[in-house]
């Protein structure tokens, strides 16, 4: 399998690739978050990468595996060159993680980035709109943290007279 | 029962009070009354499906011509829950989702029934997390849960049977006791 996609990414930002591998076309870079939406930028109106649609964006919480704990994964997809690439991107600080947001680049990644923020709690700087898209706005906490209490319920109604919630 | 002056002439006074006692008394009273109106009940459910996962196949299946059960009196699903007595909760509830059960239930009239159709409404099932409610019974009262998942529709039919005895069997008022 070529990685065309991934050389080219490697030939203009030398700098900004922490590593890469393509197994079986397995097209994957690490980037540092700094210049991501440049990169992005890039990828989408270069001629030769022109990855115009978004896949999935996603979270990934890596506790007591890797350092930083926190990561973005972003799968990318040409329609013109069918072509794939999967970028991940560390969170620097575990306490506060925060990417730059990549909106203005592909508008599918609004709602990903909200889902992202809303399960993990990774904020993403430039987004317009950072507000939680699958929980209800009283939830407390990030539920998908490897941290988060696998028993916590946070139950919005009452309990019916003479019951609990479990 | 008390006699008024009312508008110059005289007039029986009956209070909302005296008219739920008597058709109280006459109910308990009575005991073929009682049995009539119990009767009624139990072959005329008219339920509101509440409908959220994929249990909601067998309950359609169960609405079908096969298994159709019209036999029971439970011919019309209503689509709204002033015109139902029946709650029939079918398929997972979330917290999220919690509030709209709540007003639904809230929003029957008496008497009122509810079924629990499924294991993720009946207990949360396999969603052991953050986000299920672990059975609805911790939201609203329940009077027939049906395991399985998803149940099969002869398991619906038992449940309805086993609604049906127990409604036979109930001593309700004829009109709900409504706090002043």
């Amino acid at each position: 399998m070529s990685k065309v996609a991934l050389d080219r990414l490697l030939e203009k930002y030398p700098g900004e690739v922490i590593s890469s591998h393509a197994d079986h076309g397995d097209e994957t870079a690490v980037l540092k978050p700094a210049k991501l939406a440049e990169i992005a930028l890039f990828l989408r109106d270069d001629p030769v990468t022109s990855f115009e649609m978004l896949s999935d964006l996603t979270g990934v919480d890596l506790l007591g595996l890797k350092e930083p704990r926190f990561e973005v994964v972003i799968h990318l997809y040409s329609l013109t060159k069918r072509h794939r690439i999967r970028l991940k991107v560390p969170c620097l600080d575990d306490e506060n993680p925060v990417v730059p947001s990549v909106i203005h680049v592909w508008k599918a990644s609004n709602w990903m980035e909200r889902e992202a923020w809303d399960l993990y709690g990774i904020k993403f700087d430039g987004h317009p709109d950072l507000r939680r898209v699958l929980l209800y706005p009283e939830f407390e906490g990030h539920p998908l943290r490897k941290d988060y209490p696998m028993e916590k319920r946070q139950p919005i109604v009452p309990p019916w007279p003479g019951r609990q919630h479990l | 029962m008390t006699t008024e002056n009312v508008l110059g002439g005289e007039a029986v006074v009956t209070t909302v009070d005296e008219a739920e006692g008597f058709f109280r008394r006459l109910l308990n009273k009575n005991e073929t009354i009682q049995k009539t109106v119990n009767w009624g009940r139990q072959w005329s459910f008219f339920q509101y499906p509440f409908v959220t996962a994929c249990c909601g196949m067998e309950y359609m299946a169960t609405a079908g011509p096969r298994y159709d059960y019209a036999r029971f009196g439970a011919e019309l699903p209503r689509f709204s829950p002033r015109q139902a007595d029946l709650l029939m909760v079918v398929g997972t509830i979330v917290h999220k989702q919690a509030p709209i059960l709540r007003t639904v239930y809230e929003q029957m009239a008496e008497p009122k029934w509810v079924v629990s159709f499924g294991v993720c409404a009946s207990s949360g099932g396999f969603y052991r997390n953050y986000a299920t409610v672990q059975g609805i019974d911790t939201i609203i009262p329940v009077d027939v849960y049906i395991p399985g998942c998803p149940p099969r529709p002869e398991a619906v039919l038992d449940a309805l049977m086993m609604l049906q005895n127990k409604i036979k069997g109930e001593r309700r008022p004829l009109l709900p006791i409504v706090p002043a």
